[in-house]
C-alpha cells in the first residue's frame, strides 16, 4: 500500500456489509465480474467457494514449503555427515562414521521443521502480516467482521473505482449499509 | 432462541444423516458470545483463584527442587547404578506422551475430515504445548550440569568437537524441539482469527492493544484466508508424520540399547499407541470438568466424549496387546535374559507397579465397550484418571525394572525415589496446571472460527463441499435460499 495517497481524511475505499454467506458470495462474484482487482472480502470464517467468487489464484505457498523441506533434508544430511564423518570423526559402539539409517531421524525432523516454518512464516509474509494498523479498523461496524458479519471492501486505488458507480454496484448486490472508509 | 434441548443425545447413528456438532443455538453470534464471554469475565471465579494458587505454589516447589538439585547435585535423587534413569526420564516420557493427543486431534483428525475435532482441538493443542514444556524440563535437569546444555546443539566451539549424531539421545533433542516448535506454530496460527475476535470485542484499551498485537492485525480478508487455509493444511500434513515420529524417537532411546526389556522392535508403535492413549485420557480429565464449569455442553457434546472414549478404547487395546505380545516374544525368542526380565516385571520386586499398569491400561479401559461408560462424563473422568496413572506406571515399569536387573546378578540394584523426586513430579503438574489455568482465563478455549465454519450458517451445503480446507466449491446462486441466521 503506497503511503503517499493514504493520508488521513482521503477516501480509502468503500465497505459494504452482508448478512449471509450466499449473499456475500454472490456479491463478490459481481464485483469480480465488474473488473475490480483491489477489493477484498472480510469474513469471520473461511468460506468455501470464496476463492472462485473473488477470482483468487491458487497460492504458491506449497512451493515454499517444499523448498523448506528440501533445505531441511539436505542440510540435515550434510550436517551429520560433515560433523561426524569429516570434521571430527570418532568411533563409537563400532558404528560407521556416517550411516544413512542412523541419520534418518535428525534428517526427518529438520525436514519437517524447516517446511513448517516455511508454511507459517510464508503465510504471514505473503499476507503482509503483522500489520497492526489498517484503515478498516477505524470503522466501528467492521468489528463484527470477526463475529458474524460479512464485508466487501473496494479500494479507491482500484483503476475501476468510481465513488458513485462502485457504491451503486455494492448496493445493487445487497450490501447494506455501504460505508465510506477514510484512509 | 434454542428450541433444541441441550441434553439432546447426538450419539445415535442415523444412516445418511450427519449428527449435529453444535447443539442449542448454532448462530455465529451465539457461538462467539459463548466462547468469548469466558475470556472476558471481569474477574476470575473463586474456584479459578484457588486452583491457580495451588498450581502456582506447586510450580514454586518445582523450581525450589530444581534449584536444590542444581546446587547440590544429582545425588538428591534416588538414581543410582544401575538405575541411572529414574523419575526424570519416566516423567519426560509421560509428559511428552500426553502431548500427542493435541497434535493427533489437530492434525490427523483434520486430514481425515473429522469435523468434531473443531470443538476440542484448541484445548488439546494447548495441553500439548504445556505438556511438552514439562517434558522438556526433565532431560534438561537430569544431565546434572544444565549449564553445559548447549553441547547438545551442533554449535562450533573451542573444543573443536561435534555432538554424536549416531546416538538416539541426540535424535530425541531434535525430535522434541521440532515437535514443540511445530505444535506452537500450529496452535498460535489457529488462534489468530479468534484473537482478532477478542480484539474486536475488547472494551478496554489494554485488552484491545494486547489482543491486537497478538492477532497480528488479522482482518478476515478473503485473500488472507486463502493462504491461511493452505498453510493450515500443509502444517497438518507435516505434523501428522511428526506426531508419529516423536514418540518413535523417544522409544529409540530404549529400543536402540542392548538391555533386555528395552531392545524390542515393537517399541515404536507400542509407544505411539500409548502416547495417544495417555494424551486422550488427559484431554478427557481436563475437558470434562471444564466443559461443566464453563457450560460448554452444547459445543463439546456427548458425541465428542463418545468419540474420544472410542479412541481411548482402541489405543488402550493396542497397548494391552503390546503388553501381552512382549511376554510372548520374550518366551518365543528363547533368550533367557529376555524371559527373565518379563517374569521379573510381573513377579519380581516391582510386580506391584506392573499390575497397577496392567490393570489401569489394559483392563479398566475395556469398560468403554459399554455405551453407558462412554456416555457418562463422570464415569469417563474416573476411567481417564486411571489411564493417566497407569501410563505413568508403564514408564516406571519400563525404566526401572529393566535397569535394576539386567544380565549379571552381581550388578543388580534397587531404586527408590526420594522426596525430591516426588516433589519434582508434583511440581511439574503445578507448572502444567498454571499454564493451563492462564489459558482458560485469557485465551479462546474453543476454536471459534473453526466451530463456526461447521455450523449451518457457514453455508457448507452450498455447492459440492468436500471439507474444510478445500477450494473447489462452486459459486452458489443467491435465489436458492435465505441462509439460516
Amino acid at each position: 500500500m503506497s503511503k503517499g495517497t493514504d493520508t488521513k481524511g482521503t477516501l480509502w475505499g468503500l465497505l459494504a456489509e452482508y448478512e449471509t454467506v450466499p449473499a456475500v458470495l454472490e456479491a463478490a462474484s459481481k464485483v469480480r465480474d465488474a473488473g475490480y482487482t483491489h477489493f477484498d472480502v472480510h469474513t469471520p470464517i473461511p468460506i468455501h467457494g470464496l476463492d472462485e467468487a473473488m477470482g483468487i489464484k491458487v497460492s504458491r505457498l506449497p512451493w515454499l514449503v517444499l523448498g523448506g523441506g528440501a533445505a531441511g533434508a539436505s542440510g540435515g544430511l550434510l550436517l551429520q555427515w560433515w560433523t561426524n564423518a569429516v570434521d571430527y570423526p570418532f568411533i563409537i559402539s563400532a558404528k560407521p562414521y556416517f550411516g544413512l539409517p542412523a541419520a534418518i531421524p535428525v534428517t526427518f525432523e529438520l525436514t519437517v521443521l524447516l517446511a513448517a516454518i516455511g508454511a507459517f512464516v510464508g503465510m504471514l509474509v505473503a499476507n503482509g502480516l503483522p500489520q497492526l494498523y489498517h484503515p478498516l479498523f477505524r470503522v466501528e461496524r467492521f468489528r463484527r467482521a470477526s463475529t458474524d458479519r460479512f464485508f466487501i471492501s473496494v479500494e479507491a486505488r482500484d483503476p475501476k473505482f468510481d465513488a458513485t458507480a462502485t457504491r451503486a454496484l455494492l448496493e445493487d448486490s445487497g450490501g447494506a449499509p455501504v460505508i465510506e472508509v477514510k484512509g | 432462541m434454542s428450541a433444541v434441548p441441550l441434553r439432546l443425545d447426538n450419539t445415535l447413528e442415523t444412516p445418511g444423516e450427519r449428527a449435529p456438532l453444535v447443539l442449542g443455538d448454532s448462530s455465529l453470534a451465539a457461538i462467539t458470545e459463548q466462547i468469548c464471554e469466558i475470556a472476558e469475565r471481569p474477574r476470575p471465579s473463586r474456584g479459578w483463584l484457588l486452583a491457580f494458587g495451588v498450581s502456582a505454589s506447586l510450580t514454586a516447589v518445582l523450581f525450589a527442587m530444581i534449584g536444590y538439585l542444581v546446587w547440590t547435585g544429582i545425588g538428591v535423587w534416588g538414581v543410582n547404578q544401575p538405575v541411572a534413569w529414574g523419575f526424570a526420564i519416566i516423567n519426560f516420557v509421560f509428559w511428552v506422551g500426553i502431548g500427542h493427543a493435541g497434535t493427533l486431534i489437530s492434525a490427523i483428525l483434520f486430514l481425515f475430515r473429522q469435523k468434531w475435532r473443531t470443538s476440542i482441538n484448541r484445548f488439546a493443542e494447548a495441553m500439548t504445548i504445556f505438556a511438552v514444556m514439562c517434558a522438556g524440563l526433565f532431560p534438561a535437569i537430569h544431565v546434572g550440569r544444565p549449564w553445559f546444555e548447549y553441547w547438545l546443539a551442533p554449535l562450533p566451539n573451542q573444543m573443536q568437537m561435534w555432538p554424536n549424531f549416531r546416538s538416539p539421545l541426540l535424535w530425541d533433542v531434535f525430535a522434541v524441539s521440532t515437535y514443540f516448535t511445530v505444535s506452537l506454530m500450529f496452535w498460535y496460527m489457529g488462534m489468530v482469527p479468534d484473537l482478532a475476535t477478542l480484539r474486536d470485542r475488547a472494551t478496554s484499551k489494554i485488552r484491545q492493544i494486547a489482543y491486537g498485537i497478538a492477532s497480528l492485525g488479522w482482518r478476515g480478508s478473503g485473500r488472507h484466508w486463502h493462504r491461511y487455509e493452505r498453510a493450515y493444511l500443509l502444517l497438518a500434513a507435516l505434523a501428522t508424520p511428526l506426531v508419529l515420529s516423536v514418540h518413535s524417537v523417544v522409544s529409540f532411546d530404549f529400543a536402540v540399547s542392548q538391555l533386555p526389556g528395552w531392545h524390542a522392535t515393537i517399541f515404536p508403535p507400542y509407544f505411539v499407541a500409548g502416547a495417544i492413549f495417555s494424551g486422550f485420557a488427559m484431554v478427557l480429565t481436563l475437558l470434562i470438568p471444564v466443559r461443566r464449569i464453563f457450560k460448554l455442553e452444547s459445543l463439546i457434546t456427548p458425541r465428542h466424549l463418545d468419540n474420544m472414549a472410542k479412541i481411548i478404547l482402541a489405543t488402550g487395546s493396542m497397548v494391552g496387546y503390546s503388553y501381552i505380545i512382549e511376554f510372548f516374544i520374550a518366551w518365543y525368542s528363547g533368550n533367557p535374559y529376555e524371559s527373565f526380565t518379563f517374569l521379573n516385571r510381573a513377579l519380581g520386586p516391582y510386580a506391584w507397579s506392573y499390575w497397577i499398569m496392567f490393570t489401569c491400561n489394559a483392563i479398566i479401559p475395556q469398560l468403554l465397550w459399554f455405551k453407558r461408560f462412554r456416555q457418562s462424563p463422570w464415569l469417563l473422568l474416573v476411567i481417564s484418571i486411571f489411564v493417566n496413572i497407569g501410563m505413568w506406571f508403564e514408564r516406571f515399569v519400563i525404566v526401572v525394572t529393566s535397569l535394576s536387573r539386567d544380565f549379571l546378578p552381581s550388578s543388580w540394584g534397587f531404586y527408590v525415589p526420594t522426596w525430591v523426586d516426588i516433589l519434582t513430579l508434583l511440581g511439574s503438574f503445578g507448572l502444567f496446571f498454571t499454564f493451563f489455568l492462564l489459558f482458560l482465563r485469557y485465551l479462546p478455549i474453543v476454536a471459534m472460527a473453526e466451530v463456526k465454519s461447521v455450523v449451518p450458517a457457514a453455508g457448507l451445503e452450498l455447492g459440492p463441499h468436500r471439507g474444510h480446507g478445500q477450494y473447489w466449491g462452486e459459486i452458489p446462486h443467491q435465489h436458492d435460499e435465505e441462509e439460516g441466521r
